[in-house]
Protein backbone atom coordinates (compact mmCIF):
# COMPACT_ATOMS: atom_id res chain seq x y z
CA UNK A 1 0.00 0.00 0.00
CA UNK A 2 1.23 3.80 -0.91
CA UNK A 3 1.64 6.01 1.84
CA UNK A 4 2.47 9.57 2.77
CA UNK A 5 3.36 10.49 6.31
CA UNK A 6 4.85 13.33 7.97
CA UNK A 7 7.57 13.40 10.46
CA UNK A 8 7.86 14.03 13.12
CA UNK A 9 5.46 11.28 13.55
CA UNK A 10 2.46 9.94 16.55
CA UNK A 11 2.64 6.62 17.84
CA UNK A 12 -1.03 6.30 16.60
CA UNK A 13 0.05 7.07 12.65
CA UNK A 14 3.09 4.64 12.97
CA UNK A 15 0.89 1.93 13.83
CA UNK A 16 -1.26 2.04 10.53
CA UNK A 17 1.91 1.55 8.80
CA UNK A 18 2.59 -2.53 7.81
CA UNK A 19 5.39 -4.27 6.51
CA UNK A 20 5.71 -3.89 2.87
CA UNK A 21 4.03 -0.56 2.54
CA UNK A 22 5.55 2.51 0.49
CA UNK A 23 5.95 5.42 1.79
CA UNK A 24 6.77 8.69 1.18
CA UNK A 25 8.12 10.98 4.28
CA UNK A 26 7.71 14.73 4.11
CA UNK A 27 9.12 16.95 7.31
CA UNK A 28 12.36 17.02 9.39
CA UNK A 29 14.23 13.87 9.99
CA UNK A 30 17.65 13.78 11.34
CA UNK A 31 20.73 11.91 10.47
CA UNK A 32 22.97 9.43 12.45
CA UNK A 33 25.38 6.80 12.24
CA UNK A 34 27.93 4.81 13.95
CA UNK A 35 30.15 7.44 15.87
CA UNK A 36 27.07 9.55 16.78
CA UNK A 37 25.02 6.86 18.15
CA UNK A 38 27.61 5.96 20.13
CA UNK A 39 28.45 9.48 21.32
CA UNK A 40 24.74 9.94 22.10
CA UNK A 41 24.94 6.77 24.31
CA UNK A 42 28.05 7.56 26.24
CA UNK A 43 25.60 10.81 27.19
CA UNK A 44 22.81 8.67 28.41
CA UNK A 45 24.86 6.66 30.34
CA UNK A 46 26.42 9.79 32.37
CA UNK A 47 22.96 11.09 32.37
CA UNK A 48 23.52 13.76 30.07
CA UNK A 49 20.53 15.79 27.80
CA UNK A 50 21.13 14.66 23.89
CA UNK A 51 21.76 16.83 21.13
CA UNK A 52 18.68 16.42 19.40
CA UNK A 53 14.92 15.54 20.89
CA UNK A 54 14.44 11.97 20.19
CA UNK A 55 10.47 11.50 21.05
CA UNK A 56 8.10 11.44 17.57
CA UNK A 57 11.61 11.43 15.43
CA UNK A 58 12.94 9.68 12.75
CA UNK A 59 16.84 8.54 12.41
CA UNK A 60 18.33 8.47 8.90
CA UNK A 61 21.65 6.45 9.10
CA UNK A 62 22.93 8.08 6.95
CA UNK A 63 26.36 10.16 6.53
CA UNK A 64 26.22 11.99 3.06
CA UNK A 65 29.60 12.95 0.52
CA UNK A 66 30.35 16.51 0.47
CA UNK A 67 27.96 18.86 -1.18
CA UNK A 68 28.37 20.48 -4.36
CA UNK A 69 27.99 24.12 -4.47
CA UNK A 70 24.28 25.64 -4.48
CA UNK A 71 23.50 21.99 -3.40
CA UNK A 72 22.19 21.06 0.14
CA UNK A 73 23.74 17.99 0.03
CA UNK A 74 25.80 15.40 -1.50
CA UNK A 75 24.75 11.74 -2.36
CA UNK A 76 22.71 10.59 0.92
CA UNK A 77 21.72 6.90 0.92
CA UNK A 78 21.22 4.54 3.90
CA UNK A 79 24.05 2.65 5.56
CA UNK A 80 23.41 -0.64 7.28
CA UNK A 81 21.55 -0.50 10.31
CA UNK A 82 22.44 -3.74 12.21
CA UNK A 83 25.87 -1.66 13.18
CA UNK A 84 23.01 0.54 15.19
CA UNK A 85 21.45 -2.31 16.93
CA UNK A 86 23.64 -1.85 20.36
CA UNK A 87 22.28 1.66 20.54
CA UNK A 88 18.41 1.60 19.24
CA UNK A 89 16.77 -0.25 22.04
CA UNK A 90 17.23 2.45 24.40
CA UNK A 91 16.67 5.04 21.91
CA UNK A 92 13.29 3.43 21.07
CA UNK A 93 12.65 3.29 24.85
CA UNK A 94 13.09 6.81 24.82
CA UNK A 95 10.48 7.73 21.93
CA UNK A 96 11.82 6.97 18.56
CA UNK A 97 9.24 6.32 16.36
CA UNK A 98 11.07 5.51 13.39
CA UNK A 99 14.55 4.71 11.77
CA UNK A 100 15.68 4.70 8.22
CA UNK A 101 18.32 2.47 6.81
CA UNK A 102 18.56 -1.08 5.15
CA UNK A 103 19.62 -4.55 6.11
CA UNK A 104 18.96 -6.77 9.09
CA UNK A 105 17.92 -5.89 12.54
CA UNK A 106 18.70 -7.51 15.79
CA UNK A 107 15.71 -9.23 17.75
CA UNK A 108 16.31 -7.04 20.81
CA UNK A 109 15.63 -4.04 18.22
CA UNK A 110 12.58 -5.81 16.76
CA UNK A 111 11.11 -6.53 20.32
CA UNK A 112 12.12 -2.65 21.16
CA UNK A 113 10.10 -1.44 17.87
CA UNK A 114 7.22 -3.23 19.21
CA UNK A 115 7.04 -2.17 22.83
CA UNK A 116 6.95 1.54 21.59
CA UNK A 117 4.79 1.13 18.53
CA UNK A 118 7.70 2.22 16.31
CA UNK A 119 8.67 1.45 12.94
CA UNK A 120 11.40 0.29 10.86
CA UNK A 121 12.41 1.65 7.03
CA UNK A 122 14.43 0.65 4.38
CA UNK A 123 15.50 3.15 1.71
CA UNK A 124 17.08 1.45 -1.74
CA UNK A 125 20.63 0.92 -0.56
CA UNK A 126 22.91 2.77 -3.11
CA UNK A 127 20.77 4.91 -4.75
CA UNK A 128 22.61 7.55 -3.23
CA UNK A 129 21.91 10.17 -5.97
CA UNK A 130 18.45 9.60 -6.38
CA UNK A 131 17.75 9.69 -2.63
CA UNK A 132 19.34 13.16 -2.31
CA UNK A 133 16.97 14.99 -4.43
CA UNK A 134 14.39 14.48 -1.89
CA UNK A 135 16.47 16.18 0.66
CA UNK A 136 15.70 19.80 0.24
CA UNK A 137 18.13 21.46 3.52
CA UNK A 138 20.81 19.97 5.35
CA UNK A 139 22.07 21.36 8.80
CA UNK A 140 24.55 20.08 10.95
CA UNK A 141 23.22 20.19 14.57
CA UNK A 142 26.15 18.06 16.98
CA UNK A 143 28.90 16.74 16.63
CA UNK A 144 30.12 18.99 13.67
CA UNK A 145 33.99 17.36 14.38
CA UNK A 146 32.95 14.00 13.31
CA UNK A 147 32.41 15.30 9.38
CA UNK A 148 29.92 13.31 7.56
CA UNK A 149 28.94 10.97 10.90
CA UNK A 150 27.62 14.09 12.19
CA UNK A 151 23.61 14.80 13.35
CA UNK A 152 21.89 16.64 10.87
CA UNK A 153 18.16 17.87 10.48
CA UNK A 154 16.88 17.20 7.08
CA UNK A 155 14.23 18.86 5.21
CA UNK A 156 12.55 16.04 3.22
CA UNK A 157 9.99 16.22 0.51
CA UNK A 158 8.40 12.42 0.00
CA UNK A 159 11.56 10.70 0.47
CA UNK A 160 10.53 7.36 -0.63
CA UNK A 161 11.07 4.52 1.82
CA UNK A 162 9.88 0.55 2.52
CA UNK A 163 8.18 -0.46 6.00
CA UNK A 164 10.17 -3.52 6.48
CA UNK A 165 9.83 -4.11 10.52
CA UNK A 166 6.02 -2.47 12.18
CA UNK A 167 5.08 -1.95 15.28
CA UNK A 168 3.44 -5.70 15.32
CA UNK A 169 6.83 -7.22 14.39
CA UNK A 170 6.00 -8.07 10.89
CA UNK A 171 9.31 -8.42 8.94
CA UNK A 172 9.55 -7.77 5.22
CA UNK A 173 13.10 -9.10 4.67
CA UNK A 174 11.25 -12.56 5.90
CA UNK A 175 8.28 -12.39 4.25
CA UNK A 176 9.85 -11.40 1.04
CA UNK A 177 12.52 -13.44 0.47
CA UNK A 178 10.17 -16.60 1.10
CA UNK A 179 7.89 -15.65 -1.74
CA UNK A 180 10.83 -15.96 -4.05
CA UNK A 181 12.59 -18.84 -2.62
CA UNK A 182 13.14 -21.29 -5.82
CA UNK A 183 10.66 -19.20 -7.60
CA UNK A 184 11.60 -21.28 -11.12
CA UNK A 185 10.33 -24.76 -9.17
CA UNK A 186 7.16 -23.58 -7.76
CA UNK A 187 6.77 -21.55 -11.58
CA UNK A 188 6.74 -25.03 -13.06
CA UNK A 189 4.10 -26.63 -10.10
CA UNK A 190 1.38 -23.81 -10.60
CA UNK B 1 64.02 0.99 -19.41
CA UNK B 2 61.35 3.27 -19.26
CA UNK B 3 61.06 6.37 -17.18
CA UNK B 4 58.04 7.43 -15.67
CA UNK B 5 57.05 10.77 -13.24
CA UNK B 6 55.24 9.81 -10.42
CA UNK B 7 53.29 13.25 -11.10
CA UNK B 8 51.63 11.30 -13.98
CA UNK B 9 50.35 8.41 -11.44
CA UNK B 10 48.96 10.96 -9.05
CA UNK B 11 47.28 12.51 -11.75
CA UNK B 12 45.81 9.44 -12.97
CA UNK B 13 44.39 7.91 -9.58
CA UNK B 14 42.75 11.58 -8.96
CA UNK B 15 40.12 11.06 -12.25
CA UNK B 16 39.87 7.30 -11.52
CA UNK B 17 38.90 8.06 -7.86
CA UNK B 18 36.51 10.51 -9.36
CA UNK B 19 34.99 8.75 -12.16
CA UNK B 20 34.90 5.29 -10.81
CA UNK B 21 32.42 6.90 -8.08
CA UNK B 22 30.24 8.58 -11.03
CA UNK B 23 30.05 5.88 -13.79
CA UNK B 24 29.83 2.60 -13.54
CA UNK B 25 32.13 0.30 -16.43
CA UNK B 26 30.17 -0.45 -19.28
CA UNK B 27 30.12 -4.49 -18.54
CA UNK B 28 28.35 -3.63 -15.49
CA UNK B 29 25.64 -0.54 -16.67
CA UNK B 30 24.38 -3.44 -19.24
CA UNK B 31 23.91 -5.56 -16.43
CA UNK B 32 22.29 -3.50 -14.32
CA UNK B 33 20.12 -2.78 -17.71
CA UNK B 34 19.57 -6.17 -18.24
CA UNK B 35 18.51 -6.65 -14.91
CA UNK B 36 15.60 -4.81 -15.16
CA UNK B 37 13.49 -7.00 -17.66
CA UNK B 38 14.89 -10.05 -16.04
CA UNK B 39 13.46 -9.47 -12.51
CA UNK B 40 10.14 -11.36 -11.68
CA UNK B 41 8.92 -9.65 -8.37
CA UNK B 42 7.05 -6.25 -8.99
CA UNK B 43 9.26 -4.52 -6.10
CA UNK B 44 12.24 -5.89 -7.43
CA UNK B 45 11.72 -4.30 -10.29
CA UNK B 46 10.84 -1.10 -9.00
CA UNK B 47 13.89 -0.81 -6.92
CA UNK B 48 16.27 -1.79 -9.92
CA UNK B 49 13.85 0.78 -11.96
CA UNK B 50 15.13 3.20 -8.84
CA UNK B 51 18.76 2.27 -9.70
CA UNK B 52 18.93 2.80 -13.01
CA UNK B 53 17.34 6.79 -12.32
CA UNK B 54 19.83 6.76 -9.54
CA UNK B 55 22.70 5.76 -12.33
CA UNK B 56 21.33 8.34 -14.37
CA UNK B 57 21.24 11.21 -12.13
CA UNK B 58 24.79 9.92 -10.76
CA UNK B 59 26.59 10.40 -14.33
CA UNK B 60 24.30 14.17 -15.24
CA UNK B 61 24.77 15.24 -12.13
CA UNK B 62 28.04 14.47 -11.02
CA UNK B 63 26.64 13.13 -7.23
CA UNK B 64 28.12 9.72 -6.50
CA UNK B 65 26.41 6.72 -7.55
CA UNK B 66 26.64 5.95 -3.09
CA UNK B 67 27.56 8.03 -0.40
CA UNK B 68 29.81 5.40 0.34
CA UNK B 69 32.23 6.23 -1.70
CA UNK B 70 34.71 3.63 -0.76
CA UNK B 71 37.91 2.92 0.78
CA UNK B 72 39.91 3.24 -2.43
CA UNK B 73 41.58 -0.08 -3.04
CA UNK B 74 44.62 0.42 -5.94
CA UNK B 75 46.07 -1.98 -7.91
CA UNK B 76 49.24 -1.68 -9.58
CA UNK B 77 50.55 -3.59 -11.94
CA UNK B 78 54.15 -2.48 -12.90
CA UNK B 79 56.14 -3.52 -16.04
CA UNK B 80 59.46 -4.60 -15.20
CA UNK B 81 61.31 -2.29 -17.41
CA UNK B 82 59.88 0.74 -15.40
CA UNK B 83 61.53 3.69 -13.27
CA UNK B 84 59.77 5.79 -11.41
CA UNK B 85 61.10 8.91 -10.70
CA UNK B 86 60.08 12.47 -9.15
CA UNK B 87 59.51 10.98 -5.67
CA UNK B 88 58.14 7.88 -3.81
CA UNK B 89 55.74 5.73 -5.82
CA UNK B 90 53.28 5.13 -2.79
CA UNK B 91 53.21 8.62 -1.84
CA UNK B 92 52.43 9.39 -5.18
CA UNK B 93 49.08 6.82 -5.20
CA UNK B 94 48.27 8.12 -1.80
CA UNK B 95 48.36 11.94 -3.23
CA UNK B 96 46.41 10.58 -6.30
CA UNK B 97 43.43 9.30 -3.69
CA UNK B 98 43.57 12.48 -1.51
CA UNK B 99 43.28 14.89 -4.50
CA UNK B 100 40.54 12.69 -6.01
CA UNK B 101 38.29 12.85 -2.72
CA UNK B 102 38.92 16.25 -2.14
CA UNK B 103 38.62 17.53 -4.93
CA UNK B 104 35.93 15.31 -5.96
CA UNK B 105 33.51 16.17 -2.84
CA UNK B 106 33.90 12.44 -2.42
CA UNK B 107 33.02 11.27 0.88
CA UNK B 108 35.83 10.66 3.68
CA UNK B 109 35.52 7.61 5.19
CA UNK B 110 38.75 6.51 6.62
CA UNK B 111 40.14 6.39 9.70
CA UNK B 112 43.78 6.63 11.31
CA UNK B 113 43.76 4.19 14.29
CA UNK B 114 40.84 0.64 13.68
CA UNK B 115 40.59 1.40 17.58
CA UNK B 116 40.55 5.35 18.12
CA UNK B 117 38.95 5.68 15.03
CA UNK B 118 39.89 9.53 13.92
CA UNK B 119 39.12 10.38 10.86
CA UNK B 120 41.73 11.21 8.33
CA UNK B 121 39.92 13.85 6.12
CA UNK B 122 41.38 12.76 2.43
CA UNK B 123 40.61 9.13 2.86
CA UNK B 124 44.18 8.25 2.87
CA UNK B 125 45.92 5.73 2.82
CA UNK B 126 44.41 3.59 0.13
CA UNK B 127 44.69 0.14 0.12
CA UNK B 128 47.93 -0.86 -2.74
CA UNK B 129 48.40 -3.83 -4.34
CA UNK B 130 51.81 -4.05 -6.11
CA UNK B 131 52.51 -6.46 -8.80
CA UNK B 132 55.62 -6.99 -10.81
CA UNK B 133 54.85 -8.08 -14.83
CA UNK B 134 56.85 -8.05 -17.89
CA UNK B 135 56.87 -4.62 -19.84
CA UNK B 136 57.42 -0.81 -19.66
CA UNK B 137 53.83 0.22 -19.11
CA UNK B 138 51.86 0.40 -15.35
CA UNK B 139 48.49 -0.85 -15.21
CA UNK B 140 46.39 0.79 -12.89
CA UNK B 141 43.08 -0.43 -11.21
CA UNK B 142 41.27 1.80 -8.95
CA UNK B 143 38.36 0.13 -7.16
CA UNK B 144 36.95 2.16 -4.39
CA UNK B 145 35.12 0.03 -2.41
CA UNK B 146 32.43 0.48 0.11
CA UNK B 147 31.77 -1.67 3.66
CA UNK B 148 28.37 -2.14 3.33
CA UNK B 149 29.65 -5.69 1.50
CA UNK B 150 32.59 -5.60 2.48
CA UNK B 151 31.52 -6.17 5.92
CA UNK B 152 29.74 -9.44 4.86
CA UNK B 153 32.82 -10.55 2.57
CA UNK B 154 34.04 -14.14 4.20
CA UNK B 155 37.27 -16.25 4.47
CA UNK B 156 36.84 -20.09 4.62
CA UNK B 157 39.73 -22.68 5.58
CA UNK B 158 38.15 -25.32 4.38
CA UNK B 159 39.48 -29.03 4.32
CA UNK B 160 40.64 -31.07 0.77
CA UNK B 161 37.90 -33.54 1.49
CA UNK B 162 35.32 -30.72 1.56
CA UNK B 163 35.98 -30.65 -2.73
CA UNK B 164 33.71 -28.36 -4.58
CA UNK B 165 30.24 -28.76 -2.74
CA UNK B 166 32.08 -27.50 0.19
CA UNK B 167 32.97 -24.86 -1.45
CA UNK B 168 29.49 -24.01 -3.14
CA UNK B 169 28.10 -23.94 0.47
CA UNK B 170 30.65 -21.77 1.51
CA UNK B 171 29.38 -19.49 -1.48
CA UNK B 172 25.58 -19.73 -0.79
CA UNK B 173 26.14 -18.80 3.25
CA UNK B 174 28.05 -15.75 2.79
CA UNK B 175 25.43 -14.40 0.51
CA UNK B 176 22.23 -15.72 2.77
CA UNK B 177 23.98 -13.95 5.73
CA UNK B 178 24.90 -10.66 3.77
CA UNK B 179 21.16 -11.23 2.12
CA UNK B 180 20.09 -7.37 2.29
CA UNK B 181 23.26 -5.78 4.26
CA UNK B 182 25.04 -6.03 1.19
CA UNK B 183 22.60 -3.68 -0.67
CA UNK B 184 21.97 -6.79 -3.70
CA UNK B 185 21.81 -7.31 -6.52
CA UNK B 186 25.68 -8.22 -5.59
CA UNK B 187 28.49 -9.40 -7.57
CA UNK B 188 30.81 -12.07 -5.80
CA UNK B 189 34.61 -12.42 -6.24
CA UNK B 190 35.73 -15.74 -5.05
CA UNK B 191 39.28 -17.02 -4.98
CA UNK B 192 39.75 -20.60 -4.07
CA UNK B 193 43.29 -21.62 -3.21
CA UNK B 194 46.47 -20.51 -2.40
CA UNK B 195 46.90 -19.44 1.29
CA UNK B 196 45.15 -17.28 3.69
CA UNK B 197 45.71 -13.81 2.49
CA UNK B 198 46.11 -15.24 -0.55
CA UNK B 199 42.44 -16.55 -1.36
CA UNK B 200 41.20 -12.96 -0.34
CA UNK B 201 43.21 -11.22 -2.46
CA UNK B 202 42.22 -13.41 -5.55
CA UNK B 203 38.80 -12.45 -4.59
CA UNK B 204 39.07 -8.99 -4.44
CA UNK B 205 40.71 -9.20 -8.00
CA UNK B 206 38.14 -10.84 -9.60
CA UNK B 207 35.45 -8.30 -8.78
CA UNK B 208 37.26 -6.06 -11.27
CA UNK B 209 37.09 -8.55 -14.08
CA UNK B 210 33.89 -7.68 -16.11
CA UNK B 211 30.93 -9.27 -14.98
CA UNK B 212 30.30 -10.89 -18.59
CA UNK B 213 33.64 -12.52 -18.74
CA UNK B 214 33.64 -16.14 -17.57
CA UNK B 215 36.59 -18.14 -16.25
CA UNK B 216 39.16 -19.89 -18.88
CA UNK B 217 39.01 -23.27 -17.01
CA UNK B 218 35.82 -24.87 -18.41
CA UNK B 219 35.13 -26.49 -14.17
CA UNK B 220 34.94 -22.87 -13.04
CA UNK B 221 33.17 -21.28 -16.26
CA UNK B 222 30.22 -23.71 -15.13
CA UNK B 223 30.79 -23.10 -11.25
CA UNK B 224 30.42 -19.50 -11.76
CA UNK B 225 26.96 -19.95 -13.86
CA UNK B 226 25.84 -22.97 -11.52
CA UNK B 227 26.64 -20.28 -8.65
CA UNK B 228 24.88 -17.34 -9.74
CA UNK B 229 21.74 -19.70 -10.90
CA UNK B 230 21.80 -20.91 -7.19
CA UNK B 231 22.03 -17.57 -5.77
CA UNK B 232 19.34 -16.05 -7.73
CA UNK B 233 16.48 -18.56 -6.23
CA UNK B 234 17.42 -17.67 -2.67
CA UNK B 235 14.33 -14.80 -3.06
CA UNK B 236 16.83 -12.32 -1.46
CA UNK B 237 16.16 -9.66 -4.97
CA UNK B 238 17.09 -6.34 -5.29
CA UNK B 239 17.54 -4.72 -1.93
CA UNK B 240 16.87 -7.84 -0.08
CA UNK B 241 13.57 -7.02 -0.72
CA UNK B 242 12.66 -10.28 -2.64
CA UNK B 243 13.13 -11.51 -5.73
CA UNK B 244 15.01 -13.21 -8.81
CA UNK B 245 17.87 -11.09 -9.37
CA UNK B 246 19.85 -11.26 -6.04
CA UNK B 247 23.82 -11.40 -8.13
CA UNK B 248 24.36 -10.11 -11.47
CA UNK B 249 27.93 -12.28 -11.53
CA UNK B 250 30.30 -14.80 -9.46
CA UNK B 251 33.68 -14.14 -10.72
CA UNK B 252 36.13 -17.46 -9.36
CA UNK B 253 39.50 -16.95 -9.27
CA UNK B 254 41.84 -19.94 -8.26
CA UNK B 255 45.36 -20.73 -7.46
CA UNK B 256 47.69 -23.51 -6.75
CA UNK B 257 47.02 -24.66 -2.91
CA UNK B 258 49.09 -27.29 0.03
CA UNK B 259 48.20 -30.57 0.63
CA UNK B 260 46.49 -29.96 3.26
CA UNK B 261 44.34 -26.93 2.29
CA UNK B 262 41.29 -25.35 0.29
CA UNK B 263 40.85 -21.77 1.08
CA UNK B 264 38.05 -19.75 -0.42
CA UNK B 265 37.65 -16.19 0.08
CA UNK B 266 34.27 -14.68 -0.90
CA UNK B 267 34.42 -10.93 -1.27
CA UNK B 268 31.14 -9.56 -1.64
CA UNK B 269 29.89 -6.07 -3.58
CA UNK B 270 26.89 -4.50 -3.89
CA UNK B 271 25.29 -2.94 -7.15
CA UNK B 272 27.99 -0.38 -7.04
CA UNK B 273 30.16 -2.53 -7.77
CA UNK B 274 33.16 0.29 -9.21
CA UNK B 275 36.09 0.22 -10.83
CA UNK B 276 38.66 2.37 -13.42
CA UNK B 277 41.05 0.83 -15.32
CA UNK B 278 44.11 2.69 -17.44
CA UNK B 279 47.56 1.86 -18.54
CA UNK B 280 50.27 4.27 -18.27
Amino acid sequence: MERHINAPMNIEESKTLRAGDYVYITGTIYTARDAAHKRMYESLEKGEALPLEIKQNIIYYMGPSPAREGRPIGSAGPTTASRMDKYTPALLDLGLIGMIGKGKRSEAVKEAIVRNGAVYFAAVGGAGALLSKAIKSSEVIAYDDLGTEAIRRLEVDNFPVIVVIDSEGNNLYETAIADYLDYNEKAIDK
Amino acid sequence: MREINVAEITENIKEMCIEANHILTQDMDLAMKTAVDAEKAPLGRQILCQLQDNLKIAKEDMIPICQDTGMAVVFMEIGQDVHFTGGILEDAVNEGVRKGYVEGYLRKSVVKDPIIRENTKDNTPAIIHYEIVPGDKVKITVAPKGFGSENMSRVFMLKPADGIDGVKDAILTAVKEAGPNACPPMVIGVGIGGTFEKCALMAKKALTRPVNERSQIPYIKELEEEMLEKINKTGIGPGGLGGTTTALAVNINTYPTHIAGLPVGINICCHVNRHAVRVV
